[in-house]
């Protein structure tokens, strides 16, 4: 029930990416608008051929160049979401997901759009055109009826960026819902890190046709290397620790390579290994080490780079005892710390969390 | 009142429009789809008809159609008798003649597509003559439309070219519009005016009759 895609390409951009999606997986890509990952989406829907590429879900191959192998886009049992939703405007919100049931019999087809239309919470309003829908209800007619197809993989083109914030956290909420009761692989494409940690399992990081980091979100987020493309604002990165134990207060004392630290809770037995994923907006730099401060945590390094991003901001990379963090600072406090590489200096950190592979890392309370 | 000639006339329309349908939905779709190096060329051969003065085209068209030419020839051998100066001459030269009024406002109509709406069409599962069926032709109605009854308007009034190709043959290649000029030729000005109004009549209605519909279309749509 896979989907495998691989696909190479030098013009329109240039293009060599290749991946693959579980089913029940919800894989995002991340990128830039023009890296190439609505490419990618296109690629798999049948709308756009690369000069060399395959894709193959559940052993069915849709798309192979090399064999010659090029199912027409309505011979693709891809369900697919458009960043405009792509509705038709003449039909009822009933009839559009009705539109897209070819392959069941007729006599079903009211019965089950109905019931795609209540999944989505759209119940009341199948009979509206899209004009009379808003932007939230207008996306969920469209993920209705790309379910609707039943479809072997399902296609998110930036669904997301067409509507206000407050109704994006309420879909959000409502997709992370639905994909309980989804079987089949889904890829989210998407420009918004906090959006595809939030709702995916898995990322991969394109940036001019190329894959920049891949892995489970918690991993690329903490990916030094998808800095450029990510920004400064959801990077960071790990760093080694072991538990050791439970103090009189409650806080659990942690000890890494640059010393110890304190995290307000920490499941784990002593001596269990762990990452601890710091954000670098949550670390701060002093030169000497500061006293009569709150923050527990404090760090000592020494810088060994810099990466300026847009905008004032600048994003110093930290050795900490063998280990690396990072921290984001304004150009300004760079100048003024007269920070630069071999420069030693002390981290503070706000907050950390630790971090497991194989569930989402919750955030710690700040210490 | 030539009523022979109104109902030639009523034919010639109704002929020319019942073979321009296809051809303005296949040749529109396919102008406002696709993007191809000669598309400039193709677009500006739709187009001659209306620039060119119908003396000329019709000109054209006689030579072509006539019995030295290999179309002339080709017909006369399937059909037994020649193109020119018949009906069936007349609405080959109404159809050319009528292309730009029959794919222009089609083209529009399917360009006016979202090109995600017809993706997602294609993506739902949708075999092409499905989407065309289902999606497209819902969508670009009222351009099709359009190019059916500017089609049908004109080729009501058309002059020139009926005479240049068509002769004017009571029954056969004698229009409505040839008519009022034979009257007018006669000093028969109340025949004259009575067609006149009477075309003046039948062209305002189709048009006015296209507008409503659209408009009613148009709101049960948005």
């Amino acid at each position: 029930m896979a989907l495998d895609v691989m696909a190479r390409a030098s013009a329109p951009i240039p293009l060599d990416i290749a991946f693959r999606v579980e089913p029940g997986e919800m894989l995002a890509l991340v990128g830039h608008s023009g890296s190439g990952k609505s490419t990618m989406l296109r690629t798999i829907a049948g709308l756009w051929r690369p000069t060399e590429a395959r894709v193959a879900v559940n052993g069915e191959t849709w798309l192979d160049t090399a064999k010659r192998i090029d199912l027409a886009p309505h011979r693709r049992r891809v369900g697919i979401v458009f960043q405009s939703y792509a509705l038709f405007p003449h039909m009822t919100a009933l009839a559009n997901v009705m539109a897209a049931m070819g392959h069941v019999a007729s006599g079903e087809r009211e019965t089950r759009a109905r019931r795609l239309l209540s999944l989505v919470n759209l119940e009341g309003l199948e009979e509206r055109r899209p004009a009379a829908l808003s932007g939230g209800q207008q996306q969920r007619v469209a993920v209705a009826r790309a379910l609707a197809r039943e479809p072997a993989a399902l296609l998110l083109d930036e669904p997301f960026s067409a509507v206000d914030r407050a109704t994006r956290e309420r879909l959000y909420r409502e997709i992370a819902q639905l994909r309980s009761h989804l079987a089949m692989p889904t890829i989210l494409v998407t420009h918004d890190m906090e959006e595809a940690r939030l709702l995916a399992d898995r990322m991969v990081v394109i940036e001019e046709g190329r894959v920049i980091a891949a892995g489970t979100t918690a991993e690329v987020m903490f990916d030094a290397g998808a800095l450029k493309t990510m920004g400064h604002r959801d990077v960071g990165a790990s760093l080694p620790a072991v538990i050791e134990a439970r103090e009189e207060d409650g806080l659990v004392r942690l000890s890494t390579t640059a010393g110890p630290v304190w995290l307000p809770r920490a499941d784990g037995d002593p001596g269990t290994q762990v990452r601890l994923r710091i954000l670098a907006h949550d670390v701060m730099i002093a030169r000497q080490r500061p006293a009569g401060i709150s923050a527990l945590n404090v760090l000592q390094g020494t810088v060994t780079g810099m990466v300026e991003g847009e905008g004032p901001g600048v994003v110093l990379r930290l050795d900490v005892g063998g280990g690396e963090i990072l921290a984001s600072l304004t150009a300004r406090s760079v100048k003024a710390l007269e920070l630069a590489p071999g420069v030693s200096c002390h981290a503070i950190i706000k907050a950390m969390a630790i971090a497991r592979d194989d569930t989402r890392s919750a955030s710690a309370p700040r210490p | 009142m030539d009523w022979t000639a109104l109902s030639l006339s009523l034919q010639l329309a109704g002929w020319t429009v019942l073979i321009l349908l296809p051809v303005s939905i296949l040749m529109g779709r396919f102008l406002a789809y696709r993007r191809f190096r000669a598309k400039g060329l193709v677009e500006a051969l739709v187009m001659l008809p209306l620039v060119l003065p119908p003396t000329v085209f019709g000109f054209y068209l006689l030579v072509a159609f006539g019995a030295n030419s290999p179309i002339g020839q080709f017909w006369r051998e399937t059909f037994g008798h020649q193109l020119v100066f018949t009906f069936e001459g007349l609405v080959v030269a109404s159809v050319i003649f009528n292309l730009p009024f029959a794919i222009q406002p089609a083209q529009r109509g399917f360009e006016a597509i979202p090109l995600e709406v017809r993706e997602a069409a294609q993506c739902s599962g949708l075999s092409p003559w499905r989407s065309l069926m289902r999606i497209e032709l819902p969508l670009a109605w009222p351009g099709v439309l359009t190019a059916m009854v500017l089609t049908f308007a004109h080729t009501l009034g058309e002059f020139g070219i009926v005479l240049m190709v068509g002769g004017s043959i009571p029954g056969e290649t004698k229009t409505i519009a040839i008519a009022i000029y034979d009257r007018v030729q006669a000093f028969d000005d109340r025949s004259a005016g009575i067609m006149a109004a009477t075309l003046l009549a039948i062209s305002l209605a189709t048009i006015t009759a296209t507008f409503w519909l659209s408009a009613r279309i148009g709101r049960r749509l948005s």
